[in-house]
C-alpha cells in the first residue's frame, strides 16, 4: 500500500501551539524556570531552566507532527515536510504566547498576584538581551525547537529511539552529576573519567556530552537486535534452563547489592535507604491493591503500627512499657500487632468495594495518626513528643549505624519480602486474590472465600508495611506522629501505580524513581507534588499499566492495540483475509 | 436421593415475584432442562440455588442438606457449580489459572504453606495443575498446549464458553448448572456442545441442569424438561410431552389466538 503524506489538521496545530504557550507560561509563573535556572547541565549554556522551557515546544511540536496510528483498513501515513511546518507553526504560537507574557509583565507589575513573576525571570526569558531583542530570540528559538521536535518523525524508525534516548541520557548525566561522579569514584575510575566528562560542578563538558551521546546511541542501536534474540532464547528455554537463568540473575543482583553502598558512599546510600523503606511498604500495598484489587488509601496506618510497636518494645525511653527487646526479638510482636491492625481495618470493610473501600481506609489512616498523637494514649506512645532513643539494630557484636550499613538490613529484608510476594502470587492464595480482583461475585461462586481472602490480603499487607515501619523507626532513632501522615499513603500508592500494579520489578523501579530521585534533585523538592501529579496524569493517559507492567495488566489495558498489532503482522505477511465473494 | 431439591422456593424483587413456590428436583445422573420465556425466573433460580441471592422462603436441599443461607463458596463446596449466561471468566488470568481457581475449594494450602513452599504445597500444586490440564483436555485440543498460558480474554467466544464449563468442572461438583451454554454459538458449535453435555454426564458422571432456549438442544439432551413461567412450574415431563402441552405453547406464544394462527 502506498503511504500517503501526513497532513496535520491545522485546527489541532493551532490548539497545540496555544496550549504549549500556556504550559510554558505556567511553568515560568510558578517559579520552576527561575528555580532551575542556576543548575547547569552541559557547560556553558545548557541550564535546566532553559531545558524545561525548551521541552515544551519540543514536545508539542513532536505531538503535532505525529502521524495518526495505522488502523485496520486505513492507508498508512508517513510524515513529510508538512509535518515539520506544522511543528514550526506550533513553535511560533508557543513563542507568541510566551512573548505576550513577557511584554505584559515587563509593562505591568503582576507580582502582587504571581509572586514568582520577577525581573530575574523576565531576564531569563529574554535571554538577558532586553525585551525587544529577547522576544525576537524567543520566536527564533521556539520555532526552531518545535520544528526540531517535529523532525524527530523524519528520522528513520530504526534510529529514532536511539537518537532520542541518547539525548535524554545526556540530560540525565548532567542532571545527576553528583550521583554519576560518585559512582565513577566508587569504581576507582573517577580520577580519569570525571574531569573528562564534567567541568567542575557546572555539568557536563562539551566533549563529555558528545561522548555520552555517542556511547548511548551506539549501545542502543547495537542492543536493538540483541533484545529480540534474548527474548527468543528465553521463550525457548526449558524450565531447567530458565531456573538456571533465574539463579544466575539472582546471584548477580545480590552481588550488585552487596557492593552498592561502598560504591555510592554515605549520602547516596541514605537516599537508597529511604527508597528501600518505601519499597518495603510498596511491596505490601502491591499485595493489597495490585493482587487483591482492594484500594487502600490509609496504608500508612500499618506503617505507623510497625514503627510504634518497634519503638515501644526496644526504646529504653518508651513511656510506660519498656521491655527493651532487641530488634530481632521484637519482630514477632511487630508482626502480631500488624496482623491485629489488619483485622481491625479489614473486618469493617469486608462488604465494601471500590470507592467506598478507598474512602473508609482513608479514614482509618487518619485515625491511626490521630490516635498516636492523642493525649489518651500519651502514656504509651508519648503523644506529640513521640518516642526517642530507639536503639540501633545489631547482629551479635556488629552494630548497623551508618546508612551504608543499614542498607544491608533494608535490602536484605526487601529480598525476603520480594520472595514472599512472588511465592504468594504463584499459589492458591494469590490466584484467589486475582480472581477476586477480576470479579468478586464470580470468585465467590467459584469457591473463593471472600472474607478469608480479603482478610489475608489486609493482614499480609499490614505485616509487610509494619516491618518497613519498624526499620524506619530504628533508622531514624525517634518517631513522631506527624511522620505518618496521608502523604506517605499517597506516595506509596503512587509508587505502586507508576511502577506497575501487580508487578514486583515495577514496584522496585517506582520506589527508586519516585522516592530516590526527588532526594537527589533538591531543586525539584518544591515542585515534587506538581511533578507527581503531572506524572500520574501522563501515566494514566499513556501507560496506565505502569513502567514495568505485570503481564496481565498490560493485556487488560491494551487489548485493542494487541488486536491491531496482530492485524498489522498479517498485513505485512500479505495474508489478508479472503474477500467475501461478490453477489 | 435427589442431588438437588427445592421445596416451596420463593423469591420476590419488590412487587415482582421471580420465583413463586417452586418445587423442583434433579435426580442423580439426570439431565434436566429448564425452559421458559424471558423473565420466567430461570436465571434467578440458578442465582438462588448457588447462594448468590437469598430466597424469601422455601428450602434448597443439596444431597438432602439444606443450603439456604450459605455463602456461594460454601454451596460450591457442597457440590453445585454453575456457568453464566454472559460468560464471566477471569479475563486477565491465564486459561490454566482460571481452571485452578475452580479447584480452590478442593485444595487447602494457605499463605504460610505457600511462602515456605512446603512439600504438601508443592505436591498439591503439581496435582492441581495436572488435574486442570486433564479437565481442559476434555474439550479436545482446543484449550491445551500453548493455550494454557494465554489470558482468557484472547480466547474466541466459543472457547470462553468451554473454559467456563471447564472451570465449573474443576470444582468437582455433583451438579452442574449451565446457563444457556449454546447462546451466541453457530449451528456447528451448538451441535458440538450438545454432544458435550451428554458426554459430561456419561463420561464424567455429572448431574446436569441447564437453561436453554434452543429447542433442538433441549430435545436432544434432556431426560426431563421443566417449564417455568412467572416463577412457577407450568409443565414437566419428557421433551415431547412438554412441547405438546397447551400451557407451554400459550406461555411462549402468548395467546390462544396465536396458537390458532400457527
Amino acid at each position: 500500500m502506498a503511504a500517503r503524506l501526513h497532513r496535520p489538521d491545522p485546527r489541532r496545530v493551532v490548539r497545540l501551539g496555544l496550549v504549549g504557550g500556556l504550559t510554558a507560561v505556567f511553568l515560568s509563573a510558578i517559579g520552576m524556570v527561575e528555580a532551575f535556572a542556576v543548575r547547569s547541565l552541559v557547560d556553558p549554556e545548557v541550564v535546566l531552566g532553559y531545558v524545561t522551557v525548551a521541552l515544551v515546544p519540543f514536545v508539542f511540536g513532536y505531538v503535532a507532527a505525529k502521524p495518526p496510528p495505522v488502523r485496520e483498513g486505513m492507508e498508512p501515513v508517513r510524515p513529510g515536510g508538512l509535518s515539520v511546518t506544522a511543528g514550526a507553526l506550533v513553535g511560533v504560537l508557543t513563542a507568541g504566547v510566551v512573548a505576550l507574557f513577557v511584554v505584559i509583565t515587563s509593562e505591568v507589575n503582576v507580582r502582587g498576584v504571581l509572586q514568582n513573576v520577577s525581573p530575574p525571570l523576565l531576564d531569563i526569558l529574554t535571554f538577558h538581551r532586553g525585551v525587544s531583542q529577547g522576544v525576537a530570540w524567543l520566536f527564533f528559538g521556539g520555532t526552531l525547537i518545535a520544528a526540531g521536535g517535529a523532525a524527530v518523525h523524519l528520522i528513520p524508525a530504526r534510529f529514532r529511539r536511539p537518537v532520542v534516548l541518547a539525548v535524554t541520557w545526556v540530560l540525565i548525566f548532567g542532571l545527576l552529576q553528583t550521583l554519576i561522579a560518585q559512582v565513577f569514584r566508587g569504581l576507582k575510575i573517577g580520577d580519569v573519567v570525571n574531569p573528562f566528562l564534567y567541568k567542575g560542578s557546572r555539568g557536563l563538558s562539551i566533549h563529555g556530552a558528545i561522548t555520552v551521546w555517542i556511547a548511548v546511541f551506539a549501545l542502543v542501536v547495537s542492543m536493538e537486535g540483541q533484545r529480540q534474540a534474548v527474548r527468543r532464547r528465553l521463550d525457548e528455554a526449558t524450565p531447567a534452563m530458565r531456573r538456571n537463568y533465574l539463579l544466575f540473575g539472582l546471584a548477580v543482583a545480590i552481588l550488585v547489592l552487596a557492593v552498592t553502598p561502598h560504591i555510592l558512599g554515605n549520602f547516596l546510600s541514605e537516599v537508597l535507604d529511604l527508597a528501600g523503606i518505601f519499597l518495603l511498604m510498596a511491596l505490601g500495598l502491591n499485595i493489597v491493591v495490585g493482587y487483591a484489587g482492594l484500594l487502600d488509601l490509609g496504608y500508612v496506618a500499618f506503617f505507623a503500627v510497625g514503627a510504634y510497636t518497634g519503638a515501644v518494645l526496644t526504646s529504653p525511653l518508651s513511656p510506660t512499657l519498656d521491655p527493651e527487646l532487641s530488634f530481632w526479638t521484637s519482630i514477632p510482636f511487630i508482626m502480631m500487632a500488624a496482623a491485629l491492625a489488619g483485622i481491625v481495618v479489614g473486618t469493617p470493610v469486608l462488604r465494601m468495594r471500590g470507592d467506598y473501600l478507598a474512602i473508609v481506609t482513608l479514614g482509618f489512616g487518619e485515625i491511626a495518626r490521630i490516635l498516636f498523637l492523642s493525649d489518651a494514649l500519651k502514656p504509651y506512645f508519648g503523644g506529640a513528643q513521640g518516642i526517642i532513643q530507639i536503639p540501633n539494630i545489631s547482629i551479635g557484636p556488629v552494630d548497623f549505624v551508618t546508612s551504608q550499613e543499614f542498607f544491608y538490613i533494608i535490602y536484605g529484608l526487601a529480598i525476603v519480602l520480594i520472595y514472599v510476594s512472588w511465592a504468594l502470587q504463584h499459589s492458591r492464595v494469590g490466584r484467589a486474590w486475582m480472581a477476586m480482583r477480576e470479579d468478586e461475585t464470580v470468585a465467590e461462586v467459584m469457591g473463593v472465600n471472600i472474607v478469608q481472602a480479603k482478610l489475608q490480603a489486609f493482614i499480609i499487607g499490614a505485616i509487610l508495611a509494619s516491618l518497613g515501619g519498624a526499620l524506619f523507626a530504628h533508622k531514624i532513632g525517634s518517631i513522631f506522629p506527624h511522620s505518618f501522615n496521608i502523604v506517605v499513603s499517597i506516595t506509596v500508592l503512587m509508587v505502586v501505580i507508576v511502577g506497575g500494579m501487580g508487578s514486583i520489578p515495577g514496584v522496585a523501579l517506582g520506589a527508586i524513581v519516585l522516592v530516590g530521585a526527588p532526594e537527589l534533585l533538591r531543586e525539584f523538592s518544591e515542585f515534587k507534588f506538581l511533578l507527581y501529579g503531572a506524572l500520574l496524569i501522563f501515566m494514566m493517559l499513556n501507560k496506565p499499566e505502569g513502567l514495568i507492567p505485570s503481564k496481565e495488566r498490560a493485556q487488560e489495558l491494551h487489548q485493542d492495540e494487541a488486536a491491531q498489532d496482530a492485524w498489522l503482522r498479517r498485513e505485512a505477511l500479505g495474508e489478508t483475509e479472503p474477500e467475501p465473494a461478490g453477489p | 436421593m435427589a442431588v438437588l431439591e427445592t421445596k416451596n422456593l420463593t423469591k420476590a424483587f419488590g412487587g415482582l415475584t421471580a420465583i413463586d413456590g417452586l418445587d423442583f428436583h434433579v435426580g442423580e445422573g439426570e439431565i434436566v432442562s429448564l425452559i421458559g420465556p424471558n423473565g420466567a425466573g430461570k436465571t434467578t433460580f440458578f442465582n438462588v440455588v448457588t447462594g448468590m441471592i437469598e430466597p424469601d422462603a422455601g428450602d434448597i436441599l443439596v444431597d438432602g442438606h439444606n443450603v439456604v443461607g450459605l455463602r456461594p463458596n460454601q454451596v460450591l463446596e457442597r457440590g453445585v457449580a454453575r456457568t453464566f449466561q454472559n460468560v464471566r471468566l477471569f479475563p486477565n488470568m491465564t486459561v490454566l489459572e482460571n481452571v485452578l481457581v475452580g479447584q480452590h475449594t478442593r485444595t487447602r494450602t494457605g499463605p504460610i504453606g505457600a511462602i515456605l513452599r512446603t512439600r504438601r504445597f508443592r505436591r498439591e500444586e503439581v496435582e492441581a495443575v495436572e488435574k486442570a490440564k486433564d479437565t481442559l483436555a476434555f474439550f479436545g485440543t482446543r484449550l491445551v498446549g500453548y493455550r494454557f498460558d494465554q489470558p482468557a480474554s484472547v480466547l474466541s467466544y466459543a472457547n470462553r464458553r468451554r473454559l467456563e464449563i471447564a472451570r465449573a468442572m474443576a470444582s468437582e461438583p455433583k451438579l452442574l448448572l449451565l446457563d444457556e451454554p449454546t447462546a451466541g454459538m453457530n449451528p456447528q458449535e451448538t451441535r458440538e456442545l450438545t454432544e458435550l453435555v451428554a458426554k459430561l454426564r456419561d463420561e464424567r458422571g455429572f448431574t446436569i441442569c441447564l437453561i436453554e432456549h434452543d429447542m433442538r438442544v433441549v430435545g436432544r439432551v434432556s431426560d426431563r424438561v421443566v417449564v417455568l413461567d412467572y416463577g412457577t412450574k407450568i409443565a414437566e415431563g419428557t421433551y415431547h410431552e412438554v412441547a405438546n402441552d397447551e400451557r407451554v405453547v400459550e406461555a411462549y406464544l402468548g395467546t390462544k389466538a396465536g396458537k390458532a394462527a400457527s
